[in-house]
């Protein structure tokens, strides 16, 4: 796959950009790290951290772009794929009933990986097994849609604790708290260095959010693009340094479990809008 | 794959009434000035026109440059005249073509 | 969508190519990117812009209203809405309403075109800034005269970018 430069026009003058990170962990390393979980009461959606104008544009589904993946998910859903011709709709009929809520239990426990399996991943399932049709490809137009699609029908929902709910999810949210308190990457940073103990900080100019994954899919600013909770995991892989995993990869799916545990009761808001 | 679009207004107005617009469409608004990590400039790809039609009679019209969004948002407004069809058009680089129609009634 | 939107699907032109863009399934870790720097729309390439627009005739202060935002989180996006004051009739309105900008690539965002069946002259739309900047909304009346109004946007960025640092 080409690769793409990231901003839509180049920038003209001033690297402001490129420093930023190096002086943010220089920033960082000045900061106390406490190790301790955000009180239930003070956690806020990444929502609270945006200006006005992005806030608009998440509140009206006229004005937020990932309304076009969730027209084009709603379209995908009712289309026979496969070799078994069937449509998503014909097994699971109008997805306004049938997925209210479904998108809040994820991550959940998948019995054929016996570990867990995030939205996108159960998805992809339905679409081999039952559809037996081509894989989708992670962050492909067509899941991000129909993910999107199927999000929608959780928004004002509450995140539910898919541990509580199923004992066998517990040694993968360990795992995922670990990762998310692990210093890693060049500049040997956590991620609870900036999101538990720095959040509402600002970093280089962007406030730092506590990192709740209530909005996903969403559509990124940055990416001028729909994208998944992975991607947006791996652009802060990158900004610490680190080695992304691969889309897919099990440290994905538990860092994706930890963060929907830590989100527990917050309100779903998919598709979000992020600077 | 279609490129969506989104086209939001009143579906009943009163005749004579001033009524917004809202109009969006996927469209990654390429804009001709970025090159690839190997160096190739990467083509321009936008959409070019938009034209809004009532009826037929053309109401509305924007030429778009680079420098709008990807997936375009346009906001603008008609006097709801009469009943009928509202026709949406945006044409762009590379044939790009796509159309909308959404009906009004004015009463 | 269910709040009674007149939302549809395009039965338009596929884009196909355009997507592969949007996807972005890249591989991890690998260095992707370069910033070029294509010869920069100057401020005399604005003044350039504008004596296309106006053919010389002077430009007024005043009648014109652009909404945007002093500081924008992404120059990705740029919400901006410009209102001219105008009674929209037959004998007194507004033709056209021109965004420029001072420092894009290519100073021109949008031209539109309207008249007295639009009722009301005021136009929203979101737009890409390269850098902190000048943008500025320009007014072609009926009469033959041109009204203008102009801000300063100071764009930041994301911090936890995609591209390897
Ligand atoms: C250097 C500080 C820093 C570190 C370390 C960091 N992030 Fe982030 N993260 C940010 C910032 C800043 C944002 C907000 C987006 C932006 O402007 O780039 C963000 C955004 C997020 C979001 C999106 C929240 C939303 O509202 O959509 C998630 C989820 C997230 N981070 C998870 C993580 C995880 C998991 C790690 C560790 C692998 C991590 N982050 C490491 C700074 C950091
Ligand atoms: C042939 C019937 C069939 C088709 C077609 C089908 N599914 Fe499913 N799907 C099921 C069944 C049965 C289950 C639940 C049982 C299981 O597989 O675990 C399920 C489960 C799901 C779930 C999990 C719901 C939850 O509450 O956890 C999602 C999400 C889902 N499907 C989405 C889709 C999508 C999107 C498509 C179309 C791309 C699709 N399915 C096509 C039969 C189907």
């Amino acid at each position: 796959m080409t690769a793409f430069p990231r901003e839509a026009f180049p920038r003209l003058r001033g690297e402001k950009r490129r420093p930023a990170l190096a002086a943010a962990a220089a920033f960082l390393f000045a900061l106390p790290a406490f190790a301790a979980d955000i009180p239930l009461p003070d956690r806020r959606s990444g929502y609270a951290f945006m200006g006005p104008d992005t806030r608009a544009m998440q509140d009206d589904d006229t004005q937020n772009p990932a309304t076009l993946a969730v027209l084009e998910g709603e379209a995908l859903w009712a289309r026979k794929a496969g070799a078994a011709g069937r449509a998503c709709a014909d097994c699971h009929g109008d997805a306004r009933e049938s997925m209210t809520g479904a998108a809040a239990r994820y991550p959940r426990f998948d019995d054929a990986s016996a570990g867990p399996i995030d939205l996108e991943g159960r998805i992809m399932q339905c679409r081999a097994r039952r559809q037996e049709a081509p894989p989708l490809a992670r962050e492909s137009r067509e899941l991000l849609a129909l993910s999107a699609f199927v999000a929608r029908q959780s928004r004002g929902l509450p995140v539910a604790d898919a541990v509580a709910a199923d004992a066998r999810l517990a040694p993968f949210l360990e795992r995922g708290r670990a990762l998310f308190r692990r210093r890693q990457g060049q500049i040997a940073l956590s991620c609870a260095q900036c999101h538990d103990d720095n959040w509402g900080k600002s970093l280089a100019g962007n406030a730092i959010p506590q990192a709740h994954p209530t909005g996903y899919p969403l559509y990124r600013l940055e990416w001028q693009s729909v994208g998944s909770l992975q991607r947006r995991l791996r652009n802060c892989m990158i900004g610490m340094r680190a080695e992304p995993y691969a889309y897919g990869a099990p440290e994905y799916l538990d860092l994706a479990l930890y963060l929907a545990w830590r989100a527990r009761g917050m309100t779903m808001e998919a598709p979000a809008v992020r600077p | 794959m279609t490129a969506q679009a989104l086209i939001h207004f009143p579906k009943k107005a009163r005749r004579g009434e001033v009524i917004e617009i809202r109009t969006m469409i996927s469209h990654p608004m390429e804009t001709g000035f970025r090159r690839t990590q190997q160096g190739e400039p990467i083509p321009r790809n936008i959409i070019t026109a938009f034209v809004c039609r009532y009826n037929d009679v053309e109401v509305f019209r924007a030429d778009l440059f680079p420098a709008l969004t990807a997936n375009p948002f346009l906001a603008f407004h008609t006097v709801a005249a009469e009943s009928g069809t509202l026709t949406f058009t945006w044409t762009g680089d590379d044939g790009f073509r796509a159309e909308e129609r959404a009906k009004i009634e004015v009463g | 969508m269910d709040d009674g939107a007149a939302a549809m699907r395009s039965r338009g032109m596929t884009r196909r190519g355009m997507l592969m863009a949007g996807l972005a399934a890249l591989p991890a870790g690998a260095a992707l990117t370069v910033i070029v720097r294509p010869a920069a729309a100057t401020p005399e390439a604005m003044q350039e812009a504008i004596r296309r627009i106006t053919g010389g005739a002077p430009l007024r202060r005043g009648r014109v209203r652009l909404e945007i935002p002093p500081l924008s989180e992404n120059g990705n996006s740029v919400a901006c809405a410009v209102a001219v004051d105008s009674p929209m009739t037959a004998a007194d309105h507004v033709k056209a309403i021109h965004v420029v900008t001072e420092k894009n690539p290519q100073p021109n965002v949008i031209g539109v075109h309207l008249g007295p069946r639009a009722g009301r002259a005021r136009i929203a739309t979101r737009l890409r800034l390269s850098d902190t900047q000048t943008v500025t909304a320009i007014a072609a009346l009926s009469d033959g005269s041109f009204w203008a109004e102009s801000a300063n946007v100071i764009v930041t960025m994301g911090a936890c970018l995609e591209d390897a640092l």
